[in-house]
């Protein structure tokens, strides 16, 4: 590759007097191969950017036109109309349904809920896996089976075991006394979404405890032993050595279950049918473009939502950097 | 009265087995669940009962056969694997450039390749339904193809580019010092060597691609072309109230089976591959 680098345009090519230093030598070495690096990483980006840029744009493009998703080539452009109208005294558009902010509120509603029980559970399952037992193995295997099991599998069985009339977790919770008839878990509008989060919960609080154990495990015991002997107590040992010390890792597994959140599709898709206390921004999108095959609509609200998540994204990367400055700004 | 030392160790050990346990029981029981109505029929569907009764196999014989999943598993699994072959191949240079040489435009590469890997599927639907078009390829599995790579590629990119950066330097200066040139390097020094590298990020993405739902759902209309996620999403009764729980079930524990097994022959790796990108990153 690297004798390719060298038919390039010879702009940047600096090619050493035979007197040069080491220094040159080494310098000349970087930038040829720097110069083959762009040579590798060429595939890789324009294959990206015909998966993912260009639909993108093209996404972008159909926001602002009348397109139907039988004929993507016939369209006019409307310019804002899909996103938000005025016409006769009413409203129109993406914005002007209330649907679609039911399905913002159900998105944010979903990714807070669901995020931050996992943390709290993913939290306590890494604390048990970083204990010494017998058995670990076998633990960390099960552990590793919800994570392991395709969502919409993960959909039609927690839809079974939420079944109403035949359901498990109905027959547990009678029998157990806690409720006295059955609940309708997927038809009723105010427990639909906890059925959805909860069946979230149990599939990615795994990924959350690993990520949060390979962290724990990298902490070295000698700072607990030296706490113990001062006479640290164990909330203190967690609150001051561990939450600290894992703290970058807890970030980096927040944003990508945050981001994973945000664009819910296939669960609710199943386990409630998309039904309107449950429908997802993603769900929302999608059903304008397939279902009803307003491609224009569709595109605008897939704008709107990658907006949203982009934004959101941003605001915990900034975070995260005030929150690195602020630490060294201290130290 | 104060408790002993050993007595508290003795206590603290019961706290830690019962939370195993619970762990281990709610983890697996769902699953479990799954299997045991698949293995019934009829009025039997519809017993709450946590043991075994009956093992029937129609379900299985119905599900793969007539319900069309035997002909989606062979879908899902091309589709996989092809997609996770082509992303494998143009990642591994990038990954080698990225995590291995220093240039400008890096950084950026990396944070471009790290946020197309999170943004939502959705956002590209329209745009991919038209290049879908386009191309022809609508209603077929090439379709699936194409855009499992909008999310296989930057994922094989980025887990790539961590693993390559943990190799030590020697491997390469020795090599540089040989008078090796950058394609030798890649090919004789790290290739070899990056195999359970690769086959670590491979599975991964194949996971991702098997389990992929959105795009499934909305390229491929005729049956005989469709994913298993969507095969399962869409299996449909006599009649619109009535879902053969059976046939779901049963179909279900087939395509989770292999996906299971996989996952426990490579325990180590995968916690490993998942864990790579963020606790070093």
């Amino acid at each position: 590759m690297s004798h390719n680098s060298r038919t390039l345009p010879p702009s940047a090519a600096v090619v050493p007097p035979p007197a040069a230093s080491a220094q040159g030598r080494k310098r000349s070495l970087q930038q040829r191969r720097a110069r083959a690096a762009w040579l590798l990483v060429a595939p890789a980006l324009i294959l990206l950017f015909a998966v993912a840029g260009w639909p993108l744009l093209r996404t972008l493009f159909y926001s602002f036109t009348d397109a139907a998703m039988d004929t993507p080539e016939e369209y006019n452009f409307v310019g804002l109309a899909n996103y938000l109208d005025f016409a006769e005294g009413e409203r129109f558009g993406v914005l002007a349904d209330p649907l679609w902010w039911q399905a913002v509120g159900n998105t944010l509603w979903f990714t807070a809920c669901s995020v931050s029980l996992e943390l709290f559970f993913g939290m306590l399952l890494a604390l048990l896996m970083n204990e010494k037992f017998r058995g670990q193995g076998l633990v960390r295997a099960a552990i590793l089976v919800p994570w392991a099991i395709p969502t919409i599998v993960t959909a039609k069985m927690w839809g079974w075991m939420f079944h109403d009339q035949y359901g498990v977790v109905n027959d547990l919770l009678l029998r157990v006394g806690l409720i006295e008839t059955p609940l309708a878990w997927i038809a009723e509008p105010t427990l639909s979404m906890w059925a959805v989060v909860i069946a979230d919960v149990w599939k990615t609080v795994p990924f959350m405890a690993l990520m949060l154990l390979a962290a724990l495990q990298m902490i070295p015991s000698d700072l607990y032993e030296a706490a113990r002997v001062d006479g640290a107590s164990a909330w203190q040992r967690f609150r001051r050595i561990t939450l600290p010390l894992i703290m970058p890792a807890m970030i980096v597994a927040l944003i990508f279950r945050v981001m994973d959140a945000l664009r819910v599709f296939d669960l609710i898709y199943v386990l409630t049918s998309n039904s309107e206390a449950t429908i997802s921004i993603s769900g929302y999108a999608r059903e304008q473009m397939v279902s009803f095959q307003e491609m224009g609509v569709g595109s605008a609200a897939s704008v709107l939502v990658f907006m949203m998540v982009a934004g959101i994204a941003a605001c915990f990367l900034w975070i995260n950097r005030f929150s690195h400055e602020g630490k060294e700004a201290r130290e | 009265m104060k408790l002993t030392r050993q007595q508290r160790e003795l206590g603290k050990k019961f706290w830690i087995y019962l939370a195993a346990l619970v762990v281990s029981v709610i983890c697996v029981f769902p699953f479990y669940n799954a299997i045991l109505t698949s293995l019934r029929t009829g009025q039997d569907l519809f017993l709450t009962s946590y043991l075994p009764t009956t093992f029937h196999w129609e379900n299985y014989v119905n599900a793969l056969g007539e319900n069309g999943v035997g002909r989606s598993l062979l879908n899902s699994f091309i589709v996989a694997t092809v997609t996770v072959g082509i992303c494998l191949l143009v990642s591994i240079t990038a990954a080698f450039a990225l995590a291995r040489v220093r240039f400008r435009g890096r950084k950026y590469i990396l944070f471009t390749i790290l946020c197309v890997s999170m943004f939502p599927q959705v956002a590209v639907l329209s745009g991919m339904f038209e290049l879908v078009r386009f191309l022809g390829l609508y209603d077929s599995i090439g379709s699936l193809i194409l855009s499992y790579t909008t999310f296989s590629l930057p994922f094989t990119v980025w887990v790539l580019t961590t693993f390559m950066r943990s190799l030590p330097v020697e491997l390469e200066e020795a090599a540089i010092v040989d008078g090796a040139s950058l394609w030798v390097i890649i090919t004789r020094v790290f290739a070899p060597i990056m195999g359970p590298s690769l086959a670590t990020t491979g599975l991964l993405a194949f996971i991702g691609a098997w389990n992929e739902f959105m795009f499934a759902l909305t390229f491929i209309i005729s049956n005989e072309n469709r994913t298993v996620p969507v095969a399962i999403g869409m299996l449909q009764g006599a009649s619109q109230y009535e879902l053969p729980w059976g046939h779901i079930m049963a179909a279900s524990v087939v395509v989770t089976i292999p996906i299971i097994v996989l996952v426990l022959i490579f325990q180590k790796r995968i916690v490993s591959g998942l864990t790579a990108g963020a606790v070093k990153g």
